[in-house]
């Protein structure tokens, strides 16, 4: 079973207007390319120049932020929810 | 009206004035861009036209992102529509000053607003926007004080609101939230926890959350702590402003308010060196800043200042850059020494500040301790609450003396001769 990865808004075109897609991977960052795989556009959102995430970008493994767990190295299981969202609210 | 589009402040792509707060291109944070027609009028004129306006932040309207203007039936009404936020004292407090060995400090009270806090000053300024934009709910994720306000803005204005808390907060906080009528929703987490799920239903609700999609305009209000601060100095501009960091978007927005009028000529001179305060139990940009990042890393809040108690917060690499760029910093201080903050302040001033203010006082004393303050220096004090909100914060902290109703026992129980501290 896949991992199922959670789209925002803001960049629900540029993945053909899905909300949220299944992916395959074992970490964080497998999931990430398989997403960048079949949505080519999302890379350059997600990602800055050198690869890295950008740093307006909050990712979240079943709720969890991914800076409290292994970042992109983190390990994802089988049917896992990975949450994609803007980091530029609240205060 | 002054203000013309949204702009991404990484990559300054620009985006139309509607409820949008995130750059599709770079998940950047949207601010707005003026651009002021003078109309030939000179600073005297500019300054007139401020001073004649209302005794609230409507009288900055010029400079605040709402299309049409001061809202109400006329500007002239404004004073009198909704809950108006601003104007608060500005107290010059020698007995504060004299204790950290200081000669200029002034207490910005902001609890004077409302709900008694600042947030006032940003949920009018985002309510308003919202129902220029046709908004019929008003929602936030909060920390407390936020709360308070949204509810109470909802209920003066007859918006529907949804506030979300987390479910740890301080009972007079929650208190003075339900009790105007909103749907109030205590979740099981911390505030990021929150945020995060109000970022996730703003996709999918029509609610104007007023610091998720409409955060561009909420956070401009707090550009009116700086207007004010200034007028009330004369059209001065403090040297050093001590203030809380949450978000950071107050502290980034006091800094910008100035620059704003530096650059109309209403006021000269340099920005204050901003000095942020955070409470060491959840200090992800005094942390960063000591180590020299220019991004925050996220962490797990514990400390008695709830309303501080922001783990990942948004505005962080602005703020590290307003307090290198003034010469300033920001600082941690420990639950221990914010208790010590709300007594010294609540002792030489006459104000009872919440957690937030006894963080910033706290801070302010160990700048002085420091011996970075110059003697001549004049000091400003951010007061953003009010102590009544965070009671336990004193709780037991001082002597009380419960005697039958008699002269004998009055005597053989009460201390004489106690003078002022
Ligand atoms: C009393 C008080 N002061 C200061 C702040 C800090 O605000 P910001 O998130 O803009 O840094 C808050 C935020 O909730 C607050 O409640
Ligand atoms: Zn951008």
């Amino acid at each position: 079973m896949p991992v199922l990865v959670k789209i925002p808004t803001q960049l629900r075109p540029a993945a053909g207007g899905a909300a949220e897609t299944e992916v395959d991977g074992a970490t964080v960052q497998e999931v990430l390319d398989g997403l960048f795989d079949r949505f080519e556009e999302l890379r350059a959102r997600i990602y800055d120049d050198d690869g890295s995430l950008r740093r307006f970008v909050n990712v979240y493994l079943a709720g969890e932020d991914i800076r409290f767990l292994d970042g992109l190295s983190t390990p994802v299981a089988d049917g896992a929810e990975l949450t994609i969202l803007p980091a530029v609210a609240g205060g | 009206m002054a203000v013309t589009h949204l702009e991404c402040k990484e990559c300054k792509a620009h985006y139309p004035l509607q409820a949008l707060y995130v750059c599709e291109r770079c998940f950047g944070p949207l601010e707005a861009v003026y651009e002021h027609q003078r109309d030939g009028r000179d600073v005297g004129e500019l300054r007139r036209r401020i001073q004649g306006g209302p005794q609230n932040i409507w009288r900055y309207a010029d400079f605040l992102p709402l299309a049409e203007g001061p809202p109400g039936p006329s500007g002239r009404l404004a004073s009198r529509v909704g809950l108006p936020a601003g104007c608060t004292p500005l107290i010059r407090a020698d007995r504060l000053a004299e204790r950290l060995g200081l000669r200029e400090v002034w207490v910005k009270n902001d609890a004077a607003n409302p709900t008694h806090s600042f947030k006032d000053r940003v949920v009018s300024l985002a309510a308003a926007r919202a129902r220029e934009l046709g908004f019929e709910v008003i929602a936030c994720a909060s920390t407390g004080n936020l709360a308070n306000s949204v509810a109470a803005h909802g209920a003066a204005l007859g918006l529907d609101s949804y506030v979300l808390i987390p479910a740890d907060l301080e009972e007079q906080k929650v208190l003075a939230t339900g009790v105007y009528g909103t749907k109030l929703v205590m979740v099981d987490g911390s505030y990021d926890d929150v945020n995060r799920l109000c970022t996730e239903l703003c996709a999918e609700r029509r609610w104007a959350f007023v610091n998720v999609n409409l955060r561009p305009y909420y956070a401009e209000g707090s550009k009116t702590l700086a207007f004010e601060i200034a007028e009330q100095l004369g059209w001065e501009i403090p040297d050093r402003c001590v203030v809380p960091v949450a978000s950071g978007s107050l502290f980034t927005k006091i800094a910008k308010g100035f620059d704003e009028w530096r650059e109309l000529g209403l006021l000269d001179g340099q920005l204050p060196r901003m000095n942020g305060a955070q409470a060491e139990g959840c200090a992800p940009v005094a942390s960063a800043f000591l180590a020299g990042h220019q991004v925050c890393r996220p962490v797990k809040p514990d400390t008695i200042a709830k309303s501080l108690a922001i783990g990942n917060p948004a505005d962080g690499p602005y703020a590290l850059d307003v307090a290198r760029r003034t010469g300033g910093s920001i600082d941690a201080v420990s639950d221990e020494e914010i208790r010590e903050g709300i007594a010294l302040l609540a002792e030489t001033t006459g104000i009872f500040t919440e957690t937030a203010g006894g963080v910033s006082a706290a801070v302010l004393r160990k700048l002085a301790d420091r011996g970075e303050i110059e003697r001549d220096e004049s000091v400003v004090l951010l007061i953003t609450g009010d102590g009544l909100k965070t009671l336990d914060a004193v709780r037991g902290s001082f002597p009380t003396y419960s005697i039958a109703p008699t002269i004998e026992a009055f005597e053989a129980t009460v201390p004489e001769g106690v003078a002022a501290v």
